[in-house]
C-alpha cells in the first residue's frame, strides 16, 4: 500500500529503490488519487494516463512546455494547445526518470493569487475546499498537500510559488533569479519568472532543485551553480545569525493567527542556536507591491503580444487582421491578464516610461541594496509568506487590490532576485500558516540546512485533518 | 534663393550569418515557404532568445569598417508593435544603446572626399514576410487574404543611420553604392538589393545655402535600385524647393514607392506618432564585447573600398576609379599591366558588359587576355571574356585565334562588298559618312569579326578616296 497523503517524495522513491513498489505501481497509486479526489479539488487540467520513466511521478504547473501534452498556462488563449518541444525543466526532470502525472491549474499566465483566474476553474484548497489554495501555482500546492502528487514544479513572479505554498502546508523554493532555466516557460515577466520545486519536505525540494537548477544555453540568464545541492541533514541552527526585518514582520493587513505561528517559529530558531536579531529594510516593503506591479505588468504585456491568433492557439477571425486581433485578444484573456496589459501597455507608453517602468527600476536597486545590507548582518532573514492563511473563494475576486496585497510580503526579495523557502511553521484556524526564509543569492544550501532543521524542530504535519 | 538638400540614409544590411539571429534556423533565400523555422522563430510560448555570437562579431567589424566606437554595454530592446509578420509582438533591436556609434565614412567624390557620419549601425532581427494572395502579385491592394513566410523572421539584420551630412542625390547614390561595397568585402552580407538583403530608407529636407537649419524631413521608402533612389530623391528636392518658393511648408511624411513601377507616384503616409513602447529585453542580459575580441576585429580589417578608390583617383580620375572600385573590379585591375586608363575602360566596358563576377575570374589569365586584346578578332575576345569566369579558362586558346593582317586576302574583300553595293557608294561619295560603318560591317560579317579593324578602315577610305 502506497500512502501517497503521508509519504514524501524521498519515501516513495525508497520504495522504488528497495523494490517494494515498482515505478508502475507507483504511477497507478498516484492516478487511483487523482481519480478519487480530484474531482472535487480541481489541482489538474491535465492528466496523463502514462508516462515514460523509470521513477517516480512529478506534477508540473501548465506553464510548463511539455512536448505534445497540453500546456494551456490556465488560458482560453492556449486551450489545445500542443508544444512542439519540451522545456528544459521538463527535459531535465525527464533525464531523472521523473514521469509527468499531470499538468496542474492555475491562475492565467500566472496572473493570481488563489488560482481562481484560471480560465478552467479554481483549485480548492485541500485543508478546506471553501477556501483558495493560493496561487498562481495552487494546484500544484494543492495537489502535493493532497497527496496527489509526490512533488510538483510550480513558477514564482511575485510570490506564485511561495504562497500557495504557505497555504496549503507544503514546502515551496523560489530559487535565485538565473538558477532555473526559463527555457519552455510560458512567460509572464521575464525578469522575474523562477520555476521551483512544492513539496512535502525540505529534503525533498532541495532534491527536486538538484535536478532542475544549472546553466542552460537556451537561456542567457542562466548561471552554473557555485555550489553543488546540498541535500539537509542539519538538526540546529548553531552558528547563524537570524534576522527579523521588522516591516516584513509588523506590516499592515498579518493576521494575529499568523503573527503568532511566525513569533513561534522564530522562538524556536533561537532555541535551535541560531543568533536571533531585528533588522530593518524601510522602503523595500512599502515599495516592492507598487514596483512589482509596474514592472510585471510592462513585461507582461510584452510576452503576451504574440497571443494574436496568427500561429497557434485561439483565433477568432472575423473582418481584418485588426479585428481579428482585437476579438482573439478580447476572447481568450480573462480580466487578470487584461487588467495587466492594459497596465504595462501604459506604463511602458512613450511619455510614461521613465516616469513608471523606468523609476520603478531604480527603486528595484534600492530594493537589491537594502536587502544586501540587512543581509551583510544577518545570514539570513525570515517572515511570514503570506499575511493571511488560506481565504475563502471569492472573498478577493471584485477587489484586484486585495488580492494583490496577499503577496505583499513575497514579493519585495524576489524584487531583490534573492531566493526564499516557505515552509509551513503551525496552524491559525485550523489552517496553514508559511514562514518565509529569504537568503542572499545563491544561498540555496543555507535554506534547505535551515528549513530542515526548522521543520524537524517543527514536527509540523502536512496531512490535511479531512483527508486523513 | 539658392536651395541646399539635406540627405540622410537609413541602411539595413541582412548579416550573412549560418544561422538566424536569435535561433538555430539555417538562413536561405527563396527555400520552400516556412521551411527554416522553429519554435523561437515562430514564436512559441516559452522560447527565449540565444543571441548568434557570428552576427555580434560582424556588426563589431562593420562598426570598426565606419570608424564607429565599439560600446562595452550594449543593450538589446524589445519593440513593440502588432503585424502579422512579426511573431512575437515585438522586434528585437536596440535603443539607446547600440552596438556602434559615432562612426565617420569618409566618401571620395569628384570634389574631394566628403565626410559623412555614422549616428550608429546597430543589431537587429528581421520580420518574417508577408504574402498577399489573391490580388495582383504580392501586392496589398485587392488581395483577400495573406499568408506568412517565416523563413526570413530572425534573419539578423544591421542598421546603419547617417547624419544629415549628405547634399546631393548624386553623393547619397555613390555612398550607397561604396557600403554596398564595403559591407560585400567584408563578408558579412550578399547585400543585394533583389533579394531584400540590402534596403535603405532616405530621409529628405532642403534648406537655404549657407544655413545650418534642419527643416521638416519627408521619408522615402521601398525604393529598389540606386538610380532609382537618385532620381526619387531629386524629385522630392525639387518638390520641397518648389513648396517653399511658393511660400508653402512642407509636411513630414513617408512615401512609399511602389518597387514594380517606377514611374507611378509615391503612396504617402502622414507620420503616424508610432509608440513602440521599448523595453529593454529582459530575456538577454547586457552584450559586453570583450577588448580582445573588438582588438582582433579590427586587425582583421581588409584595405577599404573608399581608400582603394582614393589611391586610384589621381591615375584615373574620378569616375574610372569609382567604376572600378564599386563594381569590385579594382583588384583585377591592379593585376593587369598596361596603359592604366586603357586597361580600366576594359574593365569597365566590354568586362563588365560580360557579366562575369570578377571574383570568379583568374587574374592571370584574364590579363594575359586583355594585354592581348589588339591583336586577336573582337569576337573572339568577347567570346574569351564571357567565358573568363570559367574555372578552367585559359586564355591562350583565344589567343590562338589571329586576326587577318594579309592586306591583300583583305582588299580583295573590300573590292568585292564595294562593287556588290554600288548605291551605298554613290551615297557615301554625295557625303554620308556614316556609311562607312555599313562597309565595315559588311566585312566582319564576311570575315566573322577576324579582319583587323584598323587595316580594314584604313583600307576603305583609300579605295573610297576618303
Amino acid at each position: 500500500m502506497i500512502d501517497t497523503l503521508r509519504m514524501s517524495a524521498k519515501q516513495v522513491n525508497d520504495l522504488l529503490e528497495t523494490g517494494e513498489a515498482s515505478s508502475d505501481e507507483i504511477f497507478a497509486a498516484y492516478r487511483a488519487a487523482i481519480d478519487e479526489r480530484d474531482g472535487d479539488l480541481n489541482c489538474f487540467l491535465h492528466v496523463c494516463d502514462e508516462a515514460p520513466g523509470e521513477g517516480i511521478p512529478v506534477a508540473l504547473k501548465d506553464v510548463v512546455s511539455t512536448k505534445g501534452i497540453p500546456t494551456t498556462a490556465g488560458s482560453k488563449m492556449l486551450e489545445g494547445y500542443l508544444p512542439v518541444f519540451d522545456s528544459t525543466v521538463a527535459e531535465r526532470c525527464k533525464a531523472r526518470g521523473l514521469r509527468t502525472i499531470g499538468k496542474t491549474n492555475m491562475d492565467e499566465f500566472a496572473m493570481g493569487s488563489s488560482t481562481e483566474n484560471s480560465a478552467y476553474g479554481p483549485t480548492r484548497n485541500p485543508w478546506d475546499p471553501e477556501r483558495v489554495p493560493g496561487g498562481s501555482s495552487g494546484g500544484s500546492a494543492a495537489a502535493v498537500a493532497a497527496g496527489l502528487a509526490p512533488w510538483a514544479l510550480g513558477s514564482d513572479t511575485g510570490g506564485s510559488i511561495k504562497q500557495p505554498a504557505a497555504l496549503c502546508g507544503v514546502v515551496g523554493l523560489r530559487p535565485t533569479y538565473g538558477t532555473v532555466s526559463r527555457s519552455g516557460i510560458v512567460a509572464f515577466a521575464s525578469s522575474l519568472d523562477q520555476i521551483g520545486p512544492i513539496t512535502k519536505t525540505v529534503a525533498d525540494c532541495a532534491f527536486l532543485y538538484s535536478v532542475i537548477a544549472g546553466r542552460d544555453p537556451d537561456d542567457s540568464t542562466t548561471v552554473e551553480l557555485p555550489a553543488p545541492v546540498e541535500i539537509p541533514e542539519a538538526e540546529d541552527l548553531r552558528g547563524l545569525r537570524v534576522g527579523v526585518p521588522k516591516e516584513l514582520n509588523e506590516a499592515e493587513g498579518i493576521e494575529p493567527g499568523v503573527s503568532e505561528s511566525v513569533n513561534a517559529a522564530i522562538e524556536l530558531c533561537r532555541e535551535l542556536g541560531a543568533e536571533v536579531g531585528e533588522t530593518t529594510l524601510p522602503r523595500s516593503v512599502e515599495f516592492g507591491l507598487p514596483c512589482y506591479y509596474l514592472i510585471a505588468p510592462s513585461e507582461a504585456s510584452s510576452n503576451l503580444a504574440r497571443y494574436d491568433g496568427v500561429r497557434y492557439g485561439l483565433r477568432v477571425t472575423d473582418g481584418d487582421v485588426r479585428e481579428m486581433y482585437m476579438r482573439t485578444r478580447d476572447a481568450g484573456f480573462g480580466d487578470e491578464p487584461k487588467r495587466r496589459i492594459m497596465l504595462g501597455t501604459y506604463a511602458l507608453s512613450a511619455g510614461y516610461y521613465d516616469a513608471y517602468y523606468g523609476q520603478a527600476q531604480k527603486v528595484r536597486t534600492i530594493i537589491r541594496d537594502e536587502f544586501r545590507a540587512a543581509l551583510e548582518q544577518f545570514d539570513l532573514l525570515v517572515s511570514p509568506t503570506s499575511p493571511t492563511v488560506a481565504f475563502p473563494l471569492g472573498a478577493k475576486t471584485d477587489n484586484p487590490l486585495a488580492m494583490y496585497l496577499s503577496d505583499v510580503l513575497a514579493i519585495p526579495p524576489n524584487m531583490a532576485g534573492l531566493p526564499g523557502l516557505s515552509i509551513p511553521c503551525g496552524l491559525s484556524e485550523g489552517l496553514p500558516v508559511g514562514l518565509q526564509l529569504i537568503g542572499p543569492q545563491f544561498s540555496e544550501n543555507l535554506l534547505f540546512r535551515a528549513g530542515h532543521a526548522l521543520e524537524h524542530a517543527l514536527e509540523f504535519d502536512y496531512v490535511p485533518p479531512r483527508l486523513a | 534663393m539658392s536651395w541646399e538638400p539635406v540627405i540622410g540614409l537609413e541602411i539595413h544590411v541582412h548579416l550573412k550569418t549560418r544561422t538566424k539571429m536569435f535561433c538555430r534556423c539555417a538562413l536561405e533565400y527563396f527555400a520552400p515557404e516556412n521551411s527554416h523555422t522553429c519554435p523561437v522563430c515562430l514564436a512559441h510560448p516559452g522560447t527565449l532568445p540565444v543571441p548568434n555570437r557570428q552576427a555580434i562579431e560582424m556588426t563589431i567589424l562593420l562598426g570598426h569598417a565606419l570608424g564607429c566606437d565599439i560600446a562595452d554595454h550594449a543593450v538589446f530592446h524589445r519593440k513593440h508593435y502588432f503585424y502579422p509578420d512579426l511573431p512575437k509582438g515585438f522586434q528585437i533591436s536596440q535603443y539607446d544603446e547600440p552596438l556602434c556609434v559615432d562612426g565617420a565614412f569618409s566618401l571620395p567624390t569628384a570634389d574631394g572626399e566628403v565626410p559623412i557620419g555614422i549616428v550608429r549601425a546597430h543589431l537587429e532581427e528581421d520580420a518574417a514576410k508577408n504574402v498577399h494572395m489573391g490580388g495582383a502579385q504580392g501586392r496589398i491592394a485587392g488581395a483577400d487574404r495573406t499568408l506568412v513566410d517565416f523563413n526570413r523572421a530572425g534573419t539578423p539584420l544591421v542598421e546603419i543611420v547617417t547624419g544629415p551630412d549628405i547634399h546631393s542625390s548624386e553623393h547619397a547614390k555613390r555612398f550607397l553604392q561604396l557600403l554596398r561595397q564595403t559591407v560585400v568585402e567584408l563578408g558579412i552580407s550578399d547585400a543585394e538589393m533583389e533579394k531584400g538583403s540590402l534596403r535603405f530608407d532616405v530621409n529628405v529636407s532642403v534648406r537655404p545655402e549657407g544655413s545650418d537649419e534642419l527643416r521638416t524631413r519627408t521619408e522615402l521608402k521601398n525604393m529598389n535600385s540606386f538610380n532609382f533612389a537618385a532620381k526619387g530623391i531629386e524629385r522630392e528636392i525639387q518638390r520641397q524647393i518648389e513648396i517653399y518658393e511658393s511660400g508653402g511648408q512642407v509636411v513630414q511624411e513617408t512615401m512609399h514607392f511602389d518597387p514594380g513601377n517606377e514611374s507611378a507616384p509615391p503612396l504617402r503616409s502622414k507620420e503616424e506618432a508610432q509608440d513602440y513602447r521599448y523595453l529593454p529585453e529582459p530575456d538577454l542580459v547586457p552584450l559586453e564585447p570583450p577588448r580582445d575580441l573588438v582588438e582582433r576585429l579590427r586587425g582583421e580589417l581588409p584595405e577599404l573600398p573608399s581608400l582603394r578608390m582614393s589611391r586610384l583617383v589621381d591615375d584615373l580620375g574620378f569616375d574610372l576609379a569609382e567604376g572600378l572600385v564599386v563594381s569590385g573590379r579594382d583588384r583585377l585591375f591592379g593585376q593587369i599591366s598596361g596603359d592604366r586608363t586603357a586597361v580600366a575602360n576594359v574593365l569597365m566596358n566590354q568586362f563588365a558588359a560580360s557579366g562575369v563576377d570578377p571574383g570568379s575570374v583568374n587574374a592571370k589569365e584574364l590579363a594575359k587576355l586583355i594585354e592581348a586584346r589588339d591583336s586577336i578578332p573582337r569576337q573572339a575576345f568577347t567570346d574569351a571574356l564571357a567565358a573568363s569566369g570559367d574555372p578552367v579558362f585559359s586564355a591562350d586558346a583565344y589567343l590562338a585565334d589571329v586576326q587577318i593582317t594579309d592586306t591583300s586576302e583583305l582588299e580583295q574583300l573590300v573590292d568585292q562588298v564595294l562593287a556588290a553595293n554600288p548605291q551605298q557608294v554613290e551615297d557615301f561619295r554625295g557625303g554620308k559618312q556614316g556609311l562607312l560603318g555599313f562597309f565595315v560591317g559588311q566585312i566582319m560579317k564576311q570575315t566573322e569579326g577576324r579582319a583587323s579593324p584598323k587595316l580594314v578602315n584604313d583600307l576603305l577610305r583609300e579605295k573610297l578616296g576618303a
